[in-house]
């Protein structure tokens, strides 16, 4: 089915006995939404963890636009056009939310330490400015622009989280559960940004609401205890046995 | 008139408790270290300018000689020390305060360098400003030309600070990663490097602080001990983490010893700084300026 932008096969981590992930392979297509699903602890996050250089990787093969690479450092994710964000949010408390969304723009940014102390990077800072502020447009918070962003309410921080992503244009995004926390006007709101994001990006998202997941996902992935159990279309999903069972097997077990 | 002088006395050495705070809150953000060695580090800063005084005869010219010395001291320490103990240390109580036992380690180290060095003697680190009073209208004011330099050198380091901070992107990133490293790695910022550039202005703030305060005592291995612990009092009563909050603790600690000085006496200084520190946090615990969240909550 064409090329690839991202594809893990065999993928393995383990945190001392404990195998967290067993044998994942996963693949998104560019210009796809492609989601991550599973009762807590199947090892959804510890999957975006081990591709964001949080977790360490037992095993397992990366490929990057069909070529394959070693697993990238945190720092590295940026440049190879990957971007994330964190069920925690974690804006920056003190600074102001175009400020947090411009830090997200790092590898657009020029200059030593001695240019930058003496201001020689003024129309560099200039261009950050002004991507981050397309980028809050993009998330309908323009109007904060000079806000604190220890002073915004939990569900805009969310979406100013995904600005600050999409500062270094990435080619695949990464949402850890971007609905979570939200109330039902506010999941919609996030339903409806998914649904624009996807023209510029492809994206790979972890979510529980399962109507955000059945609407703007094109394929999903189910995870079980560290284990892929199903593939396919939102509609081959919900219809799987084998999903079912997890579900209602979590259910039944809270 | 005498509450005006007693604010000039303080104003002047408030600069200087406001650049050794800075010093510490920056690294204290960053690295979440409280740097003891910091006073051994500008000491030595202070030595490698007074050495260069002592070859050009010209006070202007060694003081950026010590700046320089101050922030590579300050980013070989963090590059090789710092990050080396973080490697082998991770888990447990033993691993949060290796690093600072390393530091007051590091302080003995550099003290008695210094000695072996340079002596124990005491030494003179002169300013070409005089140290006499201006005089206005037949008043000589406790507020000297040496003086007039220390505040206006404070000033300058300040600014400098606050537009590398508010305007540039290094600025930024120091911002950011001192307060969410995770996140600004997957930003793509190198957060180790930003980390030793943080050092490196503190190093630099501290060494600013020793050039600008030993032409007014003498240089000695340990002639900035007390002015560790007035940078810390006032990076406290800032709240730690604010570099604003450093410099209005490092005034008010300043202007608030000076009035004890000259209304209670000269036998309790040092106590008065404690004195000072307690009834600052006990209106507000988190120091005046201190941020609300810790670094990880947010």
């Amino acid at each position: 089915m064409g090329s690839r932008l991202l594809s893990i096969s065999d993928l393995t981590v383990k945190f001392g006995g404990l195998t967290a992930l067993s044998n994942v392979h996963i693949d998104v297509h560019p210009g796809e939404v492609v989601g991550l699903i599973g009762p807590n602890g199947a090892g959804k996050t510890t999957l975006f963890n081990a591709l964001t250089g949080f977790a360490p990787v037992s095993s397992g093969k990366l490929t990057l636009n069909d070529k394959e690479h070693k697993w990238p450092k945190s720092h590295e994710l940026a440049g190879l056009g990957i971007s994330r964000t964190l069920q925690g949010v974690g804006l920056f408390p003190d600074l102001t939310v175009l400020e947090n969304v411009m830090v997200g723009g790092q590898k657009f940014a020029k200059g030593g330490v001695i240019r930058a102390a003496f201001g020689l990077d003024a129309s560099n800072e200039k261009y950050l400015r002004e991507k981050a502020s397309v980028a809050l447009e993009k998330v309908y918070a323009s109007s904060l622009a000079d806000k604190r962003a220890d002073s915004l309410p939990y569900p805009v921080t969310k979406r100013v989280a995904i600005a600050r992503a999409l500062m270094s244009d990435p080619q695949l995004l990464l949402l850890d559960e971007p609905a979570g926390g939200l109330g039902s006007q506010d999941i919609d709101w996030m339903n409806g940004l998914i649904h624009n994001l996807k023209v510029d990006t492809s994206i790979l998202l972890v979510e529980h609401h399962m109507d955000v997941i059945m609407s703007v996902c094109d394929r999903i992935y189910v995870l079980n205890f560290g284990e892929l159990i199903a593939e396919g279309t939102p509609a081959q999903v919900r219809e799987n046995p084998a999903v079912i069972a997890a579900y209602l097997g979590a259910e039944a077990a809270q | 008139m005498l509450i005006l002088d007693t604010f000039l006395i303080g104003l002047s050495s408030g600069a200087i408790y406001a650049l050794m705070a800075l010093a510490l809150v920056l690294v204290w953000r960053s690295t979440r270290v409280v740097n003891f060695a910091q006073a051994g580090q500008a000491i030595l800063s202070t030595y490698i300018g007074y050495e260069v005084m002592n070859r050009t005869h010209n006070y202007w010219v060694s003081v950026p000689f010590a700046i320089v010395a101050g922030a590579a001291i300050a980013a070989f320490v963090d590059a090789v020390l710092m990050r080396a103990l973080e490697k082998r240390s991770h888990k447990g109580s033993v691993s949060e305060i290796a690093p600072v036992i390393a530091t007051l380690g590091l302080l003995g180290l550099i003290r008695s360098l210094t000695g072996m060095i340079w002596g124990n003697a005491y030494l003179q680190y002169t300013s070409p400003a005089s140290g006499k009073g201006y005089e206005i209208s037949h008043h000589t004011i406790p507020f000297s030309p040496q003086n007039l330099i220390i505040v206006i050198g404070a000033l300058v380091v300040m600014g400098v600070f606050a537009a590398v901070f508010k305007f540039t992107n290094l600025g930024l990133a120091l911002r950011a990663s001192s307060f969410q490293p995770e996140i600004s790695r997957l930003a793509g910022i190198r957060v180790d490097r930003i980390r030793t550039i943080g050092w490196a202005f503190a190093g630099a703030a501290g060494a600013v602080a020793g050039a600008l305060v030993t032409p007014t005592t003498y240089l000695s291995p340990n002639s900035l001990d007390l002015l560790l612990v007035s940078g810390f009092v006032a990076a406290v009563i800032g709240g730690l983490d604010s570099l604003i909050g450093a410099v209005l603790g490092g005034l008010i600690l300043g202007v608030g010893f000076a009035f004890i000085l000259q209304y209670i006496g000269t036998s309790v200084t040092f106590s008065a700084a404690f004195f000072i520190l307690i009834i600052v946090l006990f209106l507000r615990p988190r120091g005046i300026l201190g941020s609300k969240i810790g670094r990880r909550d947010a």
